[in-house]
């Protein structure tokens, strides 16, 4: 392969080349290593935030890149101020016919709430994916099930502002629209409908868990959570608030698996707001109420707004829906869930406030203007 | 130098396989024609076979390929027998004990009739199979000791799917049989009685557990550092201690002012892994049964204490600090 020459110096000057061949590797890897280092940065470089005493593992870590990235959708988002009403002008209800809601807004105000519901939820349906495809004088009929559908939201995101205030206004003014959960989409992302048995071949608790399900969160914990806490009312706590206790297993009595049921919630939640165990509780007692953060007070309100959510608006629109907008196992109506509007951030839209330009969607009286 | 520093073993034999020794019965009782295999001399001995079952490992291995295969048939009925799916959610399936209401009777088979079922065939798989290591061992007229450790794992089994559902009044507290499920099974057992790290037998037992892999690692390294002096043929340094044991000793004495003996090491090693079960498997008895709240017994025992600090991120930083969008 070599030349003669070549070879026959390599014999008379024979070389330990594998010593220095390390060391040249090693040498010339590490300064490589540094002079990225240097040059790029530290590519996975991390943040965190504590959430809890020193000592207790609370904090919440991410990736610095994962952080510089805002949600999207709040670049897109649509929001116009409204036109102060100078009194005396004509309210919606007097020039159209059968406004059943926002009927206390100036023409001006109305027509700027149903072009932004537009953008909102029908951005390519538009007017017609409501109204139908008819003339401006037939827009009063409830002809659409989306009309019918649409007039029960604007009364539950009125309902969520101001009954809910201390849910989605906790920490500073951010409230809720129908883009907090439609985004741009007809359907909102992340909302869910009844699993009930995901095991035909077994019965009692084997039934309902051990299949990897988007209401499990992919995991093998119970696939009925959401149905069992978040409609239902079941009792989410699982623990004695003694160290000895006479009971066994039984009826009424929380055993392991009622355990792994209130874990699956627990997860969902967490993923929903792509925040973990900690961001509510020392993870050491979770049920103790002495060691949980202002969060986790902030939650049990957010499981209350979501059983209203569900119990009182969208289960009873049930019958309205189409079969294609009804759930796979029990043709049951969408509900939601935290994930419905939190779509994965500590809060949604990353605490934007979106109705500070709404004042119509915040009451479910007629709006105060300032 | 380098010939010492290797993954693998170095020394295979391989020759004329060794048959034991010659009885009346011993060619009908051993089984398989012994072969060798350089691969497997890797990690130990070179030879293959034959192997001797005897009645219990005849009952064990029928018992227990009978229990793996009710396991695996449910699992295969609750995908609706359906192979892909099998495999694509293997990991998620598992064949559930009762649900509650059963208690100790006996349930239907689609709700843990046949978890108790796939149990008791395990249970004879594995007590079979303790008595074969206890039979073995009477016929090699060795030490009972491999019987004696396999028996504290045994307690640990038998504490979790046996004596803790009896005492609890129902055999939904057993463990289900699947990869996750099982794991699920231990997470919400911890979070149900109040966190577990709490439980002290479960601190002795991780103390065991992790005594052990330090031991074994001290000891492994130990051996393999003094092989070029013999140091590996151990049995024999225990009574005619050569210069590997010498200088084995030599280095932890100077190391550490105490050293354990050739015979010593391997005492502290059983007694660590033996623990290990035994008091996991205490810890596991008293939780549900005599504690139903391990972190409030802590704080009755004045070991858990409370931390000072606030609780929630606001008094560390700000969440619009944190996602970059302060102003």
């Amino acid at each position: 392969m070599f030349p003669k020459w070549f070879d026959k110096w390599n014999n008379e000057n024979p070389t330990n080349i594998y010593g220095p061949a390390i060391l040249v590797g090693a040498l010339g890897t590490a300064v490589t290593v540094a002079a990225f280092l240097v040059v790029v940065g530290q590519p996975f470089k991390g943040e965190s935030l504590q959430s809890g005493p020193r000592g207790t593992g609370m904090s919440r870590a991410e990736f610095v890149s994962d952080l510089a990235r805002p949600d999207p959708t709040i670049e897109v988002m649509y929001t116009e101020a409204p036109y102060i009403p100078e009194g005396g002008e004509p309210l919606a209800s007097e020039i159209y016919q059968n406004v059943q809601v926002l009927g206390d807004l100036t023409e001006d105000n109305f027509n700027r709430v149903m072009l932004a519901m537009t953008d909102w939820v029908a951005p390519e349906g538009g007017c017609a994916y409501c109204h139908g495809d008819v003339d401006l004088e037939e827009y009063g009929n409830d002809d659409l099930y989306t009309k019918v559908v649409a007039r029960r939201m604007i009364q539950m995101t009125q309902n969520i502002n101001e009954g809910w205030d201390g849910h989605v206004n906790v920490n500073k003014q951010v409230g809720v629209t129908c883009y907090t959960c439609h985004r741009g989409q007809n359907v909102p992302s992340d909302i869910w409908f009844k699993m009930g048995s995901v095991n035909k071949a077994a019965g009692g608790w084997a039934a309902v868990q051990n299949r990897v399900t988007v209401q499990s969160q992919y995991t093998s914990l119970p696939s009925d959570a959401l149905e069992t806490f978040l409609l239902d009312y079941g009792q989410i706590g699982v623990h004695d608030l003694e160290s000895h206790v006479a009971e066994y297993p039984s009826e009424g009595i929380q055993t392991w698996q009622h355990t792994e049921r209130t874990f699956s919630l627990m997860n969902y939640v967490s993923n929903s707001l792509g925040v973990n165990c900690v961001f509510c509780h020392n993870s050491r007692a979770f049920y103790d109420p002495e060691q949980v953060t202002p969060q986790w007070a902030t939650e049990q309100l957010g499981i209350g707004m979501v059983q209203e959510i569900n119990n009182d608006f969208l289960v009873p629109l049930e019958g309205e829906y189409p079969p294609e907008r009804l759930g796979p196992v029990y043709a049951d109506a969408p509900k939601a869930a935290c994930k419905t509007c939190h779509k994965g951030y500590q809060q949604p839209l990353q605490g934007t406030n979106v109705i500070a330009d709404w004042p119509e969607l915040a009451t479910t009286g007629a709006p105060v203007y300032e | 130098m380098a010939e010492y520093q290797n993954i693998f073993t170095q020394v295979q034999v391989q020759g004329t396989p060794e048959w034991g020794m010659e009885t009346e019965q011993s060619g009908q009782e051993r089984m398989g024609k012994p072969g060798f295999s350089t691969l497997v001399g890797w990690i130990g001995n070179a030879q293959l076979g034959p192997i001797w079952l005897g009645w219990t490992g005849m009952v064990s291995l029928a018992t227990g390929i009978l229990a793996l295969n009710i396991i695996g048939l449910n699992m295969l009925a609750q995908v609706g027998w359906s192979i892909p799916e099998f495999i694509r959610q293997l990991f998620w399936l598992a064949l559930e004990p009762p649900s509650p209401e059963y208690g100790l009777r006996i349930p239907p088979l689609n709700d843990g009739g046949w978890y108790i079922i796939a149990s008791f065939f395990l249970l004879i798989s594995v007590m079979s199979w303790w008595a074969r290591t206890y039979l073995l061992a009477m016929e090699h007229k060795m030490g009972k000791h491999i019987f004696w450790a396999f028996g504290s794992a045994i307690w640990l089994f038998l504490v979790l799917g046996l004596f803790r559902p009896i005492l609890m009044g129902s055999w939904s507290e057993a463990v289900p049989y699947g990869i996750f499920p099982h794991l699920d099974w231990t997470t919400a057992f911890s979070i149900r009685y109040g966190n577990l790290y709490y439980n002290p037998f479960h601190c002795l037992s991780i103390v065991f557990l992790y005594g052990s892999v330090l031991l074994f690692a001290m000891h492994g390294a130990t051996i393999l550092a003094v092989t070029r002096y013999g140091g590996d043929r151990e049995l024999e340094q225990i009574v005619d201690r050569g210069t590997a044991s010498e200088r084995a000793a030599l280095f932890w004495r100077w190391t550490m002012g105490f050293n354990a003996t050739m015979e010593g090491i391997h005492r502290w090693a059983w007694w660590f892994a033996v623990l290990t079960p035994i008091t996991g498997g205490i810890g596991i008895l008293l939780t549900g049964t005599v504690v139903d709240n391990w972190f409030i017994w802590a704080q009755e025992h004045h070991f858990a204490p409370m931390y000072d600090g606030s609780y929630g991120y606001e008094a560390y930083g700000s969440y619009e600090t944190f996602i970059g969008q302060e102003n």
